[in-house]
């Protein structure tokens, strides 16, 4: 492959092409010979600066970006909207000016505004990278989901993927229609009526609202955490009934293939979603995924923060 | 524009002969093969690296470790470049503690591949000792560094081009002079 990386911002994977996605992962891949190492840091990103910029709760994304920076010598500066000026009524965009006037190279955004970080990246000079925007697109996550599949399976193409829980809501499932999509995965949506709707199926994946139907011969199930403030609004009737409807156990995950995966983009809510058994069994890859988010994102960073102001 | 011309410094026979003595140098110097770990740089440095490992087998029937560096990490013209190079792997799967690690390159020019690839050893660990053989030496160094072992010292201006071409078939190895006036100069 001798394909250039020329992409400044990550905002979604919406227009990413499969041979960009490999490019990312074959980064990654490199990087995560890094974290291998005794000495897990290496120079590359000397001198760049990285601002975290959370409008939204966030640990382990926030975190996740935090060391993948690190790990490249870049400073990472952590600005979170609780503590800041925004609750003093303070705009997006004058938020993100005044940090851009402190001369960071890559902005981390979160927000609870679909669309947030494609309207900074039309104002500001630094690159963007979107780490979850409303209900709209999370990249670096549809990236990491790709990457630990391939590391378990080898492949995407032809996989059965089911992806079970708040569709509707979930930004983690529309980077990954793209990403795994994209790669030719057979994906599967699954969820209450209220939180699966059948237009879903106009991106090319099937909807079914029988979690045995999404689970049979699936080669990897991905659960969704089901928001439990979202109970409130009427979505499901009782956080029991969902469960039992909609939560992954061992008698439903029988039925999917014999070497199938879990994989969670968590937290978890254990016995909602997700049994406690299954959660730590053999065929959980949810830790190996934040592993591969470390790797993902340090090759994001590492692609972004080159020297493109000359060549942009 | 002036022709560009191309001059056949070392074929496939030639590069055996150089790496031999390259190889008995290696053993020389260091009274065996104890202690010796061999890291090639990538990516030209490499199948050299193999080809020296296979040498002191024949010689001293002794199976050296050998790993590969990718330096892309630790280049001193990241934020220069116009696009991140793309990055290649890096593969040590052996403690470099107290070892006496031999660096393989195919072409000393500035001397900074090589001050990135000793930066990126010191992070595997504390070696007795780092030293370098490359097959050529093209001067031009910009860095207080020289190699233990040299291949072939082949003067040249700035804007020539030395091309190893050691992928693929041995039978096929060689190292060319370019005479370019436009050719790429490699950092």
């Amino acid at each position: 492959m001798t394909m250039e990386w020329r992409r400044r911002h990550v905002l979604g994977l919406a227009d990413f092409r499969v041979e960009e996605m490999e490019f990312v992962i074959d980064t990654a891949r490199s990087m995560e010979e890094v974290l291998t190492r005794d000495i897990k840091k290496v120079p590359a990103l000397r001198g760049k600066t990285a601002v975290n910029l959370f409008f939204e709760a966030s640990t382990r994304t926030r975190t996740s970006f935090e060391i993948a920076g690190k790990r490249l010598s870049a400073d990472v500066v952590n600005f979170s909207s609780a503590t800041s000026s925004v609750t003093k009524g303070e705009t997006l965009l004058d938020t993100a000016k005044n940090i851009e006037a402190m001369k960071p190279n890559i902005i981390i955004i979160r927000h609870h505004a679909s669309g947030a970080p494609h309207f900074l990246s039309r104002f500001v000079s630094c690159s963007i990278i979107n780490a979850g925007d409303g209900a709209n697109e999370h990249p670096s996550q549809g990236l990491l989901d790709l990457y630990t599949i391939i590391k378990a399976k080898g492949k995407i193409s032809g996989l059965k993927i089911a992806i079970i829980g708040d569709i509707l809501h979930s930004r983690v499932v529309r980077s990954d229609l793209h990403s795994l999509g994209r790669m030719g995965a057979d994906l599967w949506l699954c969820g209450p009526p209220t939180l699966a709707p059948k237009e879903m199926e106009r991106t090319g994946a099937k909807v079914t609202y029988d979690i045995r139907e999404a689970v049979r011969n699936a080669d990897v199930v991905i659960m969704l955490r089901i928001q439990l403030e979202r109970q409130k609004t009427a979505y499901f009737p009782s956080l029991r009934e969902y469960s039992r409807m909609f939560g992954l156990n061992r008698a439903v995950f029988s039925l999917a293939k014999d070497d199938a995966v879990i994989m969670h983009p968590g937290p978890i809510n254990r016995g909602v979603e997700l049994s406690d058994e299954l959660a730590n069994s053999a065929q959980s890859r949810i830790l190996n995924q934040v592993e591969s988010g470390v790797a993902i994102r340090m090759a994001l960073l590492y692609l972004l923060a080159g020297g493109h102001d000359a060549a942009h | 524009m002036k022709k560009a011309g191309k001059k056949v410094i070392l074929d496939a026979k030639g590069m055996e002969r150089v790496l031999s003595r390259l190889t008995h140098e290696i053993l020389e110097k260091n009274k065996g093969a104890e202690e010796i770990v061999l890291v090639g740089i990538m990516t030209g440095g490499v199948p050299l690296s193999k080809f020296i490992r296979e040498k002191v087998l024949a010689i001293e029937g002794v199976e050296v470790p050998a790993g590969y560096v990718d330096i892309t990490l630790y280049r001193d013209d990241l934020s220069r470049a116009g696009y991140q190079p793309r990055l290649k792997r890096t593969e040590i799967p052996f403690s470099i503690d107290e070892k006496k690690v031999i660096l393989v390159d195919d072409v000393l020019f500035t001397g900074r591949t090589i001050r990135a690839a000793m930066d990126a050893l010191i992070d595997f660990g504390r070696p007795k000792n780092i030293q370098l053989a490359v097959l050529v030496d093209r001067g031009h160094r910009e860095l207080p560094i020289r190699a233990d072992y040299v291949g072939r010292n082949v003067p040249t201006s700035r804007n020539e081009t030395v091309d190893v071409m050691v992928q693929g078939n041995r039978a096929e190895w060689k190292v060319l002079l370019n005479e370019s006036t436009t050719g790429r100069v490699k950092p």
